[in-house]
């Protein structure tokens, strides 16, 4: 099935999520649920004041969801803090790859609310949410 | 495989056809199968020709106008509350209380009933197994009130734990509420042995009927309910429409849910008086073309016959239990007999997200629930986050089974690789 939600990307992100775990201590913690869902995503930052120097994220959740944030952590290691700030909806949508639902949009942005959340207390205007 | 197209005089396979929104096909060619009545059912060209005709016919405002077609509509609103007291076998149509849904319906009881009799320390018990609208608005009525809540526990197979009930009746509760079949589990309660419990304690019962109205004979006198809440779209009415059962002494004695037009008697500056019972709880123009439409639902349903209704689900949940114990890592949930259950199967596929599941049994063209179905202290009792619910009514046959059996060995499959 060509159309599939659940392309070898995705399969791939879920299985093997890149940089899952916690940093204690880390300069940025913060984590939120779907309550829709369930899912819960924990992000923990190191930063040297101008960029990302480390990032992991830890929780549960569907296969979208923790594919968005196994993908989200490979956007932002590395990247100057306000270059992070600047991702938004779209970025994310094109590194998933894959068409993404109305229902599940909460699942794909759910990384990126938290770590917006977590380093800039964005609102719920933001674009990600 | 396909069902017996005749079951005890009902052509099954006619049914379906009834139904227009199954008649489609996907770009595959596939037929839905629709497994999620739990949630809504479809509606059969029947009721949706009813609603059509009032809104070419007879539309307009009732218990108002003098005109015919006022008077027509008035008719055919008040003929819909007798053919839903006549469902349920309600003394009088009187006990009939037109809400837009079950939640609705228990909001009514608890802002009127609830608001006049529960008192601060008085207890409340609810069940770990009630959806949340049987939950929430005794949550805010006992914050209001400074009640308390407590909850019937459910035991590992998904039942009621009625020694528990039993603890916490002893306390005297001023109220006990659940739901006659959990939409998360699929469980038949004892309704009239709770109800007959809960009375000699003293207790005025609210039950939860979503689930099992739509699904089996429930005689209300039988049971003996002092409230009984239903919704008229999971019973292949329209969306809008639902049910508050009542008895009438306890009616009578309630004030209003919503002040307007259409519950009082007679209104000054300074203050009004309230109409009898139940135009005093439908303040405002109502949903009559939804209520028309719910009659119409009564009738097709009463056509079958809720026995064989419940014949066909209790066969159907028997053959899917079935199916779904050949699919490794699966795990249903709930009694593991189709004669205690409803139609409703929730399950979790290994460890494989419920909303994954559903995904990709979307592709196949197989709708089904995934999530907490609003019953978080459920989910939590079971350990689990989240399940996905497959559910069934009268349209559903042996091939909806085996496409879900299909589309759940593809997700393995998928996750596997």
């Amino acid at each position: 099935m060509t159309d599939s939600l659940y392309r070898e990307t995705i399969l791939d992100h879920n299985r093997n999520p890149r940089n899952k775990g916690t940093l204690e201590p880390a300069d940025y913690s913060y984590e939120d649920v779907n309550p829709l869902c369930g899912d819960e995503i924990r992000i923990d930052m190191r930063s040297d004041g101008e960029r990302v120097t480390e990032i992991r994220f830890s929780g549960r959740g569907c296969a979208i969801s923790q594919a968005a944030a196994s993908m989200l952590m490979e956007m932002v290691e590395g990247l100057p803090l306000n270059e992070v700030k600047a991702i938004g909806r779209e970025d994310l949508l094109e590194e998933l790859g894959v068409p993404i639902s109305p229902a599940r949009m909460k699942c794909a942005m759910l990384g990126l609310k938290v770590l917006k959340a977590g380093l800039y207390g964005a609102s719920p205007a933001d674009d990600a949410f | 495989m396909v069902t017996t197209s005749i079951e005890k005089g009902v052509d099954w396979v006619r049914v379906r056809g009834d139904f227009p929104i199954l008649g489609a096909v996907d770009a595959q060619g596939r037929r839905l199968a629709f497994l999620d009545s739990a949630a809504s059912s479809q509606k059969p060209a029947r009721v949706i020709e009813a609603v059509e005709r009032y809104y070419r016919e007879t539309n307009a405002n009732i218990h108002r106008g003098v005109y015919d077609l006022s008077e027509r509509a008035t008719a055919q609103y008040e003929a819909a509350r007798h053919m839903a007291a006549d469902f349920v076998n309600a003394r009088s149509a009187r006990e009939i209380v037109f809400v837009r849904n079950t939640t609705e319906g228990i909001n009514l009881v608890a802002q009127t009933w609830g608001r006049r009799n529960v008192g601060a320390g008085d207890l409340i018990v609810v069940t770990t197994m009630d959806h949340h609208s049987n939950l929430v608005p005794w949550q805010m009525l006992a914050e209001e009130k400074g009640a308390r809540l407590a909850a019937v526990r459910v035991t590992d197979d998904g039942k009621l734990d009625l020694d528990h009930l039993k603890e916490l009746l002893a306390q005297g509760p001023r109220l006990v509420v659940f739901p006659h079949v959990s939409n998360s589990l699929g469980t038949i309660n004892p309704a009239k042995e709770i109800v007959r419990l809960a009375h000699e304690a003293g207790a005025v019962t609210v039950v939860d009927g979503a689930q099992s109205v739509p699904h089996m004979p429930v005689d209300v006198q039988a049971l003996d309910a002092d409230f009984v809440a239903f919704s008229g779209h999971k019973m292949l009415g329209p969306m809008g429409s639902g049910v508050l059962y009542g008895k009438l002494e306890l009616l009578e004695g309630m004030p209003p849910f919503m002040g307007g037009g259409g519950m009082i008697r007679k209104v000054s500056i300074e203050g009004s008086t309230w109409a009898d019972v139940p135009a005093r709880f439908e303040a405002g123009t109502p949903a009559v073309g939804d209520a028309i439409g719910l009659g119409a639902a009564v009738e097709y349903l009463q056509g079958i016959g809720m026995t064989n209704v419940r014949e066909h689900e209790r066969a159907l949940t028997g053959y899917a239990l079935e199916r779904l114990r050949e699919v490794p890592e699966l795990t249903v949930y709930g009694p593991e007999d189709a004669e205690e259950r409803a139609g409703v199967i929730s399950f979790t596929l290994g460890d494989i997200h419920a909303h994954d599941v559903a995904a990709i049994l979307n592709e196949e063209n197989v709708a089904v629930r995934a999530g907490h179905h609003c019953c978080q202290p459920l989910m939590e009792r079971l350990g689990v986050v989240a399940t996905t619910r497959a559910s069934l009514y009268v349209y559903n046959d042996e091939e909806d089974v085996d496409r879900l059996v299909v589309g759940l060995r593809r997700a393995q499959a998928i996750f596997a690789a």
